[in-house]
C-alpha cells in the first residue's frame, strides 16, 4: 500500500492497518504525536480506528524544545 | 521620523506600505531567548524596522554557539560576553535607530509581567517548556499574541499563537515532550534556524502591520534534511475547560511553586541555580575567591567564573550561577555552597 506521509510517497507493509499501526511503523511510538488523517486530526484513541487505504495523506507533527 | 530609503524595499512591498512600516517603528517586541532562534528574530526585525525590542537571556556567548547564532563573534566568545549585551550590541551596529533593551537574566514570571503588557507581541526563542508554558499563560492574561518556534537536528515546529482564537500551548500540553528528547544531543544545522525564523518574523510582520487576515493559523513543521513540509489545522484542539485560555482559566503557569529554582540546562551539562537572594557584588566575590590560589578567575563587567576541580562556575550580577561539569542539582548546589557560601 502506497500512502503520503508529510507529503511524500511511502510504500508500507501489508500489516500496516491503522494509524497505530503506521506509528510503529515508523517507529515513533515513543514520542507524543498531532497527527492529521485525510485532514482529520486524531485522539490518541483513534488512532487504532483510523484504517489506512491506498493514497491516504497523514501528516505527523511533534514538538520539540530546542531555540 | 523614518528614513525613508532605508525601509524603501519593505514599502514596496504592497501589504506592508508606508503605514505597516510606521507601524512596524511603533511596535515592541519582546523576544524571550537570545540563542540562535533570538539572534535571527531579532537581527531580522531590526533591519525591518521595529521601534522597539526587548531581548531577554540568561545566558553568555561560548564558542560551540558561532555555528548558528548568528549576531555574535569570538570577541563575544572569549569575552564571554552575556548573550543579550552581545546581540544589543551588535543590533545596534545594524540598525541603530531601533531601541533594544537587554536584560540579563531569566524570563521569570516578574519581569515578563513588567514587560508584557507593554509589547505588541512575544517571540519564543527559548529552548524549553517550562519557559514556553510560562510564556503561553503571560501571554493570554495580558492578551497578547506570542510565536512559538523550535529546532533541533533539521527539524523545526511553529505555531502563531492568538488569544482566544487559537488553541495554546496549554490546550496542547499533552504533545509536549515529557523527556530529555528535545536536548541538543542530536545536534542541529544552521539552516533550520533561519527557516523556523523566516516562518516567525513573518507572522510577526503580519500581526504588526495590521494583516491578520494572512497569517498561517497552522502548526507548521518541515524536516529539511528529510525534505519534508507539514501543515496541521490544531483549532479541533483548542480545549473549552483550558484552564490557560477558556472562561474557567486559572493560569497554572503563573503559579510561583511550578518555577525552579534550579535546572538542567538542556544538553549542556550544565545546572543553573537561582538562589533567593538577589543582585551580587561580583568584585567582593572576586576578592574572597583570590585568596584560594587554586582557583582560576575570569570577570567582564556582567559576570565571573572561575574552575576549580572538575567545575567551571559562573556568577552573574543578578545572583544566578551556572555551574558546569555537572547534571546532578544536588553535586551542583554543594559546589556552590563550597565557594560562594
Amino acid at each position: 500500500m502506497k500512502i503520503m506521509v508529510n507529503g511524500n510517497g511511502l510504500e508500507v507493509r501489508e500489516d500496516v492497518k491503522h494509524i497505530k499501526g503506521l506509528i510503529d511503523f515508523l517507529e515513533l511510538e515513543d514520542k507524543p504525536l498531532i497527527i492529521e488523517h485525510n485532514q482529520q486530526i486524531l485522539q490518541k484513541e483513534e488512532h487504532e480506528k483510523a484504517i489506512l487505504e491506498n493514497g491516504d495523506k497523514v501528516e505527523i507533527v511533534h514538538f520539540v524544545g530546542g531555540g | 521620523m523614518l528614513e525613508t530609503n532605508r525601509y524603501h524595499r519593505q514599502i514596496l512591498f504592497a501589504p506592508i506600505g508606508e503605514n505597516g512600516q510606521e507601524k512596524l517603528n511603533q511596535s515592541h517586541v519582546l523576544i524571550v531567548g537570545a540563542g540562535a532562534l533570538g539572534s535571527s528574530s531579532a537581527e531580522a526585525l531590526a533591519r525591518a524596522g521595529v521601534g522597539h525590542l526587548t531581548l531577554i537571556d540568561r545566558d553568555y556567548v561560548e564558542e560551540s554557539n558561532l555555528q548558528r547564532q548568528q549576531l555574535f563573534s569570538e570577541k563575544d566568545m572569549k569575552q564571554k560576553t552575556p548573550k543579550a549585551i552581545a546581540a544589543k550590541q551588535r543590533l545596534s551596529e545594524v540598525n541603530s535607530h531601533v531601541r533594544i533593551d537587554a536584560i540579563v537574566g531569566d524570563a521569570e514570571i516578574d519581569l515578563l509581567r513588567q514587560i508584557a503588557p507593554e509589547a505588541d507581541l512575544i517571540i519564543d526563542a527559548t529552548d524549553n517548556f517550562d519557559t514556553r508554558l510560562l510564556l503561553n499563560d503571560i501571554a493570554q492574561k495580558y492578551q497578547k499574541p506570542w510565536i512559538y518556534g523550535a529546532v533541533v537536528a533539521s527539524y523545526g515546529v511553529t505555531f502563531t499563537v492568538l488569544p482566544d482564537k487559537t488553541p495554546c500551548l496549554q490546550c496542547l500540553q499533552e504533545y509536549i515532550p515529557a523527556n530529555g528528547a528535545t536536548c541538543d544531543s542530536v545536534g542541529i544545522i544552521q539552516p533550520v534556524v533561519q527557516r523556523v525564523v523566516s516562518q516567525q518574523v513573518t507572522e510577526a510582520l503580519k500581526l504588526l502591520t495590521g494583516n491578520e487576515a494572512a497569517l498561517s493559523g497552522r502548526l507548521i513543521s518541515f524536516d529539511l534534511w528529510k525534505n519534508e513540509h507539514t501543515e496541521i489545522e490544531v483549532d479541533a484542539l483548542r480545549k473549552a475547560d483550558c484552564p490557560s485560555c477558556s472562561e474557567k482559566r486559572s493560569y497554572p503557569n503563573l503559579a510561583y511553586d511550578s518555577r525552579l529554582k534550579s535546572a538542567v540546562l538542556c544538553g549542556r551539562n550544565t545546572v543553573q541555580l537561582r538562589p533567593q537572594r538577589k543582585q551580587t557584588d561580583l568584585d567582593e566575590v572576586a576578592k574572597e575567591l583570590q585568596k584560594n590560589k587554586q582557583i582560576k578567575l575570569f570577570q567582564n563587567p556582567y559576570l565571573l567564573s572561575f574552575e576549580v576541580d572538575s567545575f567551571r562556575i559562573v556568577l552573574f550580577q543578578d545572583g544566578r550561577a551556572l555551574v558546569h561539569g555537572t547534571m546532578d542539582q544536588l553535586e551542583a548546589k554543594n559546589v556552590y555552597h563550597r565557594y560562594l557560601g
